[in-house]
């Protein structure tokens, strides 16, 4: 039974983990573009990418989940999505990313907003054009500050997956809570946590390394 | 011929004016010093001519070359990257980049504004002039690993590498313990002795008066006095010069 249990569990943890790596490739960057245009001096690009990251961090991520599944169907007439299971993963996908971008988008500009004024001047008499101050002088620098905060999300991200259930997609914990009608036994779900806490585990000690890494400098 | 010709240079911030038309002219080789009280405009002045900010009117000429005309005053940024390097800029700062070592704060700028040249050759002038400011056994230090005097001498290193027409200082020593400013202000008397091309914005009355071709006493936007070091210090003849002086007399 343990080992049928575990099977099953990994195959589930294996979806957890695609939409766990596939979410963070494609947030972070796009964090950063929001986070860019939260900072915009236009007010027309400012303010709607204000209200959007306020719309966004203000309502549940499940919420989000069903809105965007379920949404293109109802209001546009047409499941955008296709149908089955990978229709539910993409649209799984879809509202985790906006969702963690916009988190993100928000770390980031804290972190930029952070480094003194006097790095961009340094840079500016130097002759450098604002593309090599920011991916020369200044990115590492918010990088460095913003590995704590960005390490939080992500070990939030890691359990937050669990929520794509509600628009059924085969995560761990939908397979660990089908041993209780199949067979009638609990323990399967607590396992869960096992994989949860391992996992996170890992990404506390990768956190732990990058920010090691970054102590050359202060 | 002046190298750096200003003329009648205003700037204000939300309806308080800092600069009040302001005009001098500095000779190639010469080192111009200016004092002042705090809000006097000293540092927006210089930072005016690293266009850091933009004067409301004025011109400024740098061997005849307008660099800012009131008139016009809208500029690309690539322009205005041009004209910058006319100058060089010390901060009271420093502003240096903390994730790059001394020698790689030193040639960062020298390498990027010139991708095409020979990084051997960018790199062996980076340690030449940073072992003209004593450096080169830091030059493989972090920011953080150096005093505040050996930073500020980086970063003076860092300004020349581009060779400016023009080097600027906005307050070195203000940042630093008393200890060592000494170890700054006698790099910066080598570099005037060298007959670098220099403005320097200082409190350092004595240091002012050793080093300075010229000084310029600026009062509330305005230059209330100009002359050789033994004019404005030693027998000021404006009544708001001989006040500002009497904080320092020795």
């Amino acid at each position: 039974m343990f080992t049928t249990v575990t099977l099953s569990l990994l195959e589930g943890f294996l979806g957890t983990l695609k939409l766990f790596v596939l979410t963070l490739v494609f947030s972070l960057p796009l964090g950063l573009v929001i986070s860019f245009g939260s900072m915009s001096k236009n007010p027309v690009l400012r303010l709607p990418v204000r209200f959007i990251i306020w719309v966004v961090r203000g309502t549940p991520l499940m919420l989000q989940l069903l809105v965007i599944f379920y949404g293109p169907g109802i209001f546009l007439g047409n499941n955008l999505w296709g149908s089955g299971a990978t229709g539910r993963f993409t649209a799984a996908l879809v509202a985790f990313v906006f969702n963690y971008a916009c988190y993100f988008s928000e770390i980031f500009r804290g972190g930029i907003q952070s480094i003194p004024k006097g790095q961009h001047e340094a840079a500016a008499v130097l002759g450098l054009t604002k593309s090599q101050a920011f991916f020369k002088i200044i990115l590492l620098q918010v990088v460095k500050r913003i590995v704590p905060p960005i390490s939080n999300e992500v070990i939030t991200l890691v359990k937050d997956t669990s929520l794509a259930r509600v628009i059924a997609f085969y995560e761990i914990i939908w397979e660990g809570e089908r041993f209780i009608k199949s067979s009638g036994i609990i323990w399967p779900l607590f396992y869960t946590g096992v994989f949860y806490l391992v996992f996170s585990g890992l990404l506390t000690l990768l956190f732990g390394f990058i920010e090691k890494k970054l102590d050359f400098f202060k | 011929m002046a190298i750096l010709e200003v003329e009648n240079i205003t700037k204000g911030f939300e309806n308080t004016e800092i600069l009040k038309g302001i005009s001098f002219d500095l000779e190639k080789g010469k080192t111009l010093t200016i004092i002042g009280r705090s809000g006097s405009g000293k540092t927006t002045l210089l930072r005016c001519l690293n266009f850091l900010e933009t004067p409301d009117s004025g011109t400024i000429k740098v061997n005849g070359e307008v660099l800012f005309d009131g008139k016009n005053p809208s500029s690309s940024e690539k322009e205005l990257r041009e004209k910058r390097l006319h100058f060089g800029m010390v901060f009271q700062q420093f502003n240096l980049f903390p994730q790059y070592t001394a020698l790689e704060n030193v040639v960062l700028a020298p390498g990027l504004l010139n991708p095409e040249k020979d990084k051997v050759q960018i790199l062996v002038e980076g340690k030449a002039i940073l072992s003209k400011m004593g450096l080169l056994d830091r030059m493989d230090n972090y920011p953080h690993q150096l005093s505040g005097g050996q930073q500020q001498r980086v970063a003076i290193a860092r300004a020349l590498a581009l060779k400016p027409d023009i080097l600027c200082f906005d307050e070195p020593t203000s940042a630093l313990d008393p200890e060592l400013t000494g170890e700054v202000l006698k790099v910066i008397k080598d570099l005037s002795r060298q007959e670098t091309t220099m403005i320097i914005v200082t409190h350092e009355i004595e240091f002012a008066k050793d080093v300075s071709d010229e000084i310029i006493f600026m009062d509330d936007g305005i230059i209330a006095e100009k002359g050789s070091p033994r004019q404005v210090i030693d027998s000021p003849q404006n009544e708001r010069t001989r006040q500002f002086l009497l904080n320092y007399h020795t």
